[in-house]
């Protein structure tokens, strides 16, 4: 027995280095292998059946068969009168109104997000309370009453006055010309309401920043207010940019909420208002609602993309020295891990 | 007589709700002195570690750095609480190094090191910038002003953030573990700073695990556990002739 020991431990030694030999030997070839990488026949499948769907709905829009016995394009969607109207002036200034409207209110939202959420990390209570309140306030009621408030501002408070509370006044001014400006009572209102959102926003990207940042930027002798600015937004922003983008997006939309509440204005001459109000406007002369709707429907989704072009280079900017977690790579580690799991 | 000792604690107490965790410390630090804390996880070191630079408030005792109170303003027989402002003016005399680096990734390596003496200190730019560079090279990265720290290792992320402490001119260096995060091939690198700067004579209360380091650069070690300091003294007694049971028990475990 005692003699067989040392035999079988020669043995393994000596089969180990035949199997490292093995490798040696194998991995000087690996460069020339050819690599043959799994593919999938679901993959060319699945690409076909979705091109034969996509092609049978644009042929729907477009059919010119004989169910509709008709000539020319199908009538229904009565695509002359899209392309008719897609560069209309009352749609290109609409889109104006729209574009305006939604940059003003986003960034007063986003300003007031921010001072919002820097109140609620605030060591004073007033301003914790008073922000938590806001938030609670503007995002419990609906955008179209507070629209409806803030446009009949000037009948609930005819003047507004300057003095001591409760007593009193020293000067004191009409509210009338506040009432009919259009674009200043939109971007209150709009951008008020959004400041309740943007705040909820900035403060879950705070709170995902490493509480060692805020340590290491104390212990430098950094000020609060120095570390909000230089250190822990500039790191939240990474977190607060894609629901921003969201919110950017669904602003756009609600412009249209806009007009019926306040009324439409002119510009150059041409009584307009945004977008939705511009097609509301032809189509209930017209009655031709769906092509004119379309029209709408076009000049939001340019809108829309150009916006998410633009938040792809935001999130790059405030993604620098952080590693990407492109969808790709997301993509790349969970097949990994999925071929690993039978091992 | 000698100068003042640059730090000194006295019967000092911290408690986390009901958990008491430093039971009165007592601690002097000379100017130019390298002082170890050593101790099990839990013992308290880092938590006193953060009471010097006001990151914890201390609940009972005396708590000194350079002849003033840390985060207090004492007036006859009373402590007044310091303004943030002040706090923060005092901050950025005491450097600090974590465990975990806290080097602020959305930087480069070169704006991590001069943000702070620009924006807090207020110095011009051109100084900071020749100063930072002078440093990275000291702790071996003159090529990496550049980068941003997630491109760097654990060890190179270490030694940046030592330049950053460095930066402010501080008149004593805290850290904190700085080398248990780090894988142990890139250990090394890290304590050769921090021997250089030992050698240089800058003051430095070191928190750590590495009790080689300890033995070799130290000139005074305590060891602490459950809060209290259970032995200290010079680390050629301290380390290798220990006279307590639980710190023969804790160098066997660490050694």
């Amino acid at each position: 027995m005692s003699s067989e020991v040392p035999e079988d431990a020669a043995s393994t030694a000596s089969s180990t280095t035949t199997a490292n030999s093995d490798e040696t030997s194998s991995s000087g070839e690996v460069s020339s292998l050819k690599v043959v990488p799994l593919r999938s026949p679901v993959r060319y499948v699945s690409w076909a059946i979705a091109a034969i769907v996509v092609a049978m709905f644009v042929h729907t829009l477009f059919s010119t068969t004989t169910r509709f016995g008709q000539n020319g394009t199908q009538p229904r969607f009565e695509w002359h009168l899209i392309f008719q109207y897609l560069f209309n002036k009352v749609f290109v200034f609409g889109a104006i109104i729209t574009i305006i409207l939604t940059a003003a209110a986003m960034i007063v939202g986003v300003a007031l997000g921010i001072g919002l959420a820097s109140m609620r990390l605030s060591k004073f209570g007033v301003f914790r309370v008073s922000a938590a309140l806001y938030v609670w306030f503007f995002r419990g009621t609906p955008v179209w009453t507070q629209l409806v408030f803030w446009g009949n501002l000037a009948y609930l408070y005819p003047t507004i006055s300057v003095g001591f509370p409760f007593m009193h006044s020293l000067e004191s001014w009409s509210m009338n010309s506040f009432e009919t400006n259009f674009f200043l009572v939109a971007i209150i209102a709009l951008g008020l309401n959004e400041g309740a959102y943007m705040a909820e926003i900035v403060r879950g990207g705070i709170l995902v920043v490493d509480h060692g940042q805020v340590e290491a930027a104390s212990s430098l002798g950094m000020g609060r207010a120095l570390a909000f600015r230089r250190i822990i937004l500039p790191q939240a922003m990474r977190s607060i940019i894609p629901p921003t983008g969201n919110e950017t997006i669904s602003m756009l939309k609600t412009t249209a909420l806009v007009a019926p509440v306040l009324g439409a204005v002119s510009i150059l001459g041409i009584k307009t208002g945004d977008l939705n109000e511009a097609a509301l406007n032809i189509y209930s002369s017209n009655y031709h609602t769906i092509p004119v709707l379309m029209v709408a429907a076009l000049w939001y989704l340019f809108l829309t993309s150009v916006l998410s072009v633009a938040q792809y280079f935001i999130e790059r900017h405030y993604g620098k020295g952080f590693v990407t977690t492109s969808h790709k790579r997301v993509r790349r580690s969970l097949r990994t891990t999925i071929q690993e799991v039978p091992r | 007589m000698s100068a003042p000792p640059l730090v000194e604690a006295r019967q000092v107490h911290k408690h986390f709700g009901r958990l008491e965790v430093l039971k009165g410390i007592n601690l002097t630090v000379a100017r130019g002195e390298v002082t170890c804390l050593l101790g099990p996880s839990g013992s308290g070191k880092s938590t006193f570690l953060r009471c010097i630079n006001h990151l914890e408030k201390i609940d009972g005792g005396e708590l000194l750095v350079d002849g003033q109170h840390v985060g207090y303003q004492r007036k006859g027989n009373k402590l007044y609480e310091l303004s943030d402002a002040r706090i923060s003016r005092h901050r950025a005399e005491i450097g600090m190094v974590f465990q975990r680096f806290n080097l602020f990734p959305h930087l480069t390596v070169l704006e991590n090191i001069t943000l702070a003496p620009t924006k807090v200190l207020n110095q011009g730019s051109s100084v900071v910038m020749a100063r930072a560079l002078a440093l990275l090279d000291r702790v071996g990265l003159a090529d990496k002003a550049g980068s941003y720290p997630s491109q760097l290792s654990g060890g190179q992320q270490q030694r940046v953030a030592i330049a950053r402490a460095l930066c402010m001119e501080p008149k004593l260096l805290l850290f904190d573990e700085p080398t248990s995060a780090l894988d142990p091939e890139l250990v090394g690198d890290v304590l050769d700073v921090m021997k250089s700067l030992a050698n240089d004579g800058m003051t430095m209360i070191v928190v750590t695990h590495e009790i080689g380091f300890a033995r070799e650069v130290a000139d005074t070690a305590y060891f602490m556990d459950h809060g209290v300091i259970v032995e200290s003294g010079k680390p050629q007694d301290v380390l290798v002739n220990p006279r307590t049971d639980r710190l023969r028990e804790f160098l066997g475990q660490v050694l």
